[in-house]
């Protein structure tokens, strides 16, 4: 470090140009190294939602050619709010929210527990394990599924067939074949897959929180006589809160915009065959490249922003207030 | 007291089994990826379905080979994932130290502005973003990908979170009676010390940009512009889909990143969360 400063130019002349410069760079120099972001933002991320707003204004379609659009006022908006399919695709986003993102958490917080409280030495190993579906590509996920939920001799349904015969477990499950692939059954395949793929995200999340709890806590209510049981109920649990706020925002701002994983189940999404597994995101997709209607796409694309604003705003009055402590 | 200990032993026996199936669950589906690569279709859908490795995985690249440009795939996914860590390593980390290290009118808005960008639902951009693409005529450039994802706001963030807690100021005010310039010190004394989180940053926005599909899909739209995942997903439109090839492709997309994680699993679990636990 020394030898590298001792290397930079020393201010040898001390002339009044090379003050003047050196005080301008020191002045300026803070906003060009932050304009890059800005200038990107502004030209791929400002402008293109400025301009898809006005778009979602007109009637367009790419072999129109450049500019050549027509104004149509609110009838992209109309379209949309009356299609039954957008309301179909809806209904399944917010179930596939719902049903995809409850059980990562009723899953991944006593899992968190107890990886804290069983395990020492292999803590980091296993929690690795259990993280690795997050840093996989989702359409790798979603294609390794789709082998695993074939109909015939599919390593699901097997697995099923198995359990049938077991005592209890089996009077639960179906006797045949499920054919995960039907317009019915699509949404609990997708639902399968996105638990497998973001549990261990939320575990590890939920860990990170659990380690922070001083253990002086969990000795004092273990010197009172509390229970394992208690002392997860009453103690972690409580301070997971923040957590959990944070976490369950992630996932229904990540489930509202499900895309890879239905995208690639359903085979690309053509398949008109399933609307059960079409979710909000695929419909605009469709609607932009398969029925090439750019305008129709954007207003699309801005009713769901707007609904994603408002699902945001809701989770964050009912848990927001839980996470900074009120109950 | 010999009572609660057998409680405990029980207690603790139970975790590791919970602990071992969900162990399994998770990596099953991994193992059956790298099974079926090795088998053909008929195998992979015969009963039983194979459990351990088959001889046919040179077919199932050869298959992959005859019906996509797949190396080809492979360069386009290498070369996006390198310009968009490199480029977005030092722009972003300008930005933090920019961020971190000066008093300047509206930092604290301009930081916000770039905090609320995350907010913003990625996919809800596609569209627009397509549209901006196709006006400026990037359609099937790779830059359209690279180019916008130059300085992420992820970055930004955790480059100033590190260079607030690694770097004193003091540091820097000698440096500039030594006469260095603004970027002199940011080349020579902010770079050097902040590496470690160069590293973590560098992992998260490269596998990021491996696993990229949804933008690549409508930006790329002819096969030898198309990265990996892409052109794997235009394999399983055909009829008769070779899905003993599809899991060999997916395998090699997958490996690499498996690799990576084995070596720094650690720096990347503490990386991706260190933001949501400080926040």
């Amino acid at each position: 470090m020394q030898e590298s400063l001792s290397k930079a130019s020393p201010l040898s002349d001390p002339s009044r140009w090379a003050m003047r410069w050196s005080n301008f760079q020191r002045r300026y120099a803070p906003y060009i190294f932050i304009s890059p972001f800005f200038i990107l933002f502004l030209i791929f991320g400002l402008y293109p939602s400025l301009f898809s707003l006005y778009m979602s204004f007109q009637a367009w379609t790419p072999s129109d050619g450049w500019g050549r659009w027509k104004f149509v006022g609110l009838e992209n908006y109309a379209f949309t709010l009356t299609d039954p399919m957008f309301w179909r695709s809806m209904w399944n986003t917010v179930w596939l929210g719902v049903f995809s993102g409850l059980p990562q958490h009723l899953i991944a917080i006593p899992l968190a527990f107890v990886i804290h409280m069983v395990l020492s030495r292999f803590k980091t190993f296993v929690t690795a394990v259990y993280f690795l579906p997050y840093i996989t590509s989702s359409v790798a996920i979603a294609l390794i599924f789709n082998t695993l939920f074939a109909t015939h001799n599919g390593v699901i349904n097997l697995v099923i067939a198995h359990l049938n015969t077991w005592p209890l477990l089996g009077a639960l499950l179906p006797d045949q074949n499920i054919n995960w692939f039907t317009s019915a059954n699509i949404k609990y395949a997708l639902a399968v897959v996105v638990v497998w793929q973001f549990t261990g995200w939320n575990t590890l999340l939920y860990l990170s929180a659990i380690q922070a709890i001083p253990k002086d806590l969990y000795e004092a209510a273990a010197v009172d006589g509390a229970s394992r049981w208690q002392q997860f109920r009453y103690i972690t649990l409580p301070l997971l809160r923040p957590m959990m706020f944070f976490a369950v925002s992630l996932t229904i701002i990540g489930n509202m915009q499900l895309f890879e994983q239905p995208f690639v189940l359903l085979n690309g999404g053509a398949s008109a065959a399933t609307p059960g597994g079409q979710t909000a995101t695929m419909y605009m997709y469709r609607t932009a490249f398969e029925w090439l209607e750019m305008g129709t796409a954007a207003s699309i694309a801005w009713i769901l922003f707007v609904f994603i604003g408002i699902l945001t705003y809701l989770n964050h009055l009912v848990f927001g207030r839980a996470a900074r402590g009120g109950d | 007291m010999k009572k609660s200990s057998l409680g405990a032993l029980l207690v603790r026996l139970g975790g590791y089994a919970l602990l071992a199936l969900g162990g399994v669950l998770t990596v099953a589906p991994f193992y059956f990826m790298f099974v079926f690569a090795t088998h053909q279709r008929s195998e992979i859908f015969g009963f039983p379905p194979p459990l351990w490795f088959g001889e046919h995985f040179w077919s199932n690249y050869q298959i992959l080979l005859e019906k996509i440009p797949f190396w080809r795939a492979y360069w386009n996914n290498l070369y996006l994932a390198i310009m968009v860590t490199v480029t977005s390593l030092f722009f972003s980390s300008l930005a933090g130290f920019g961020f971190a290290m000066y008093e300047f009118r509206w930092r604290e808005r301009l930081f916000g502005v770039v905090l609320a960008t995350l907010l913003v639902p990625a996919i809800l951009n596609l569209i627009p973003f397509y549209l901006l693409i196709y006006q400026i005529g990037w359609i099937n450039t790779p830059k359209a990908l690279w180019v916008p994802g130059m300085a992420s706001a992820v970055g930004i963030f955790m480059m100033r979170q590190y260079i607030v807690s690694a770097i004193p100021k003091e540091l820097l005010d000698a440096a500039r009676i030594d006469g260095c310039s603004e970027f002199q010190i940011y080349r020579r004394i902010v770079l050097p010390l902040i590496r470690p989180a160069l590293g973590t940053l560098g992992l998260i926005t490269f596998i990021g940009s491996w696993n990229r599909f949804a933008d690549v899909n409508v930006i790329m739209r002819t096969q030898e512009t198309k990265t990996l995942p892409v052109v794997l997903r235009t394999l399983q439109g055909a009829t008769d889909v070779e899905w003993g090839a599809i899991m060999a492709g997916t395998a090699l997309l997958v490996a690499p990143l498996l690799l990576v994680f084995a070596l720094a699993a650690r720096q990347l679990m503490e990386g991706l969360t260190s933001g949501a636990v400080k926040s």
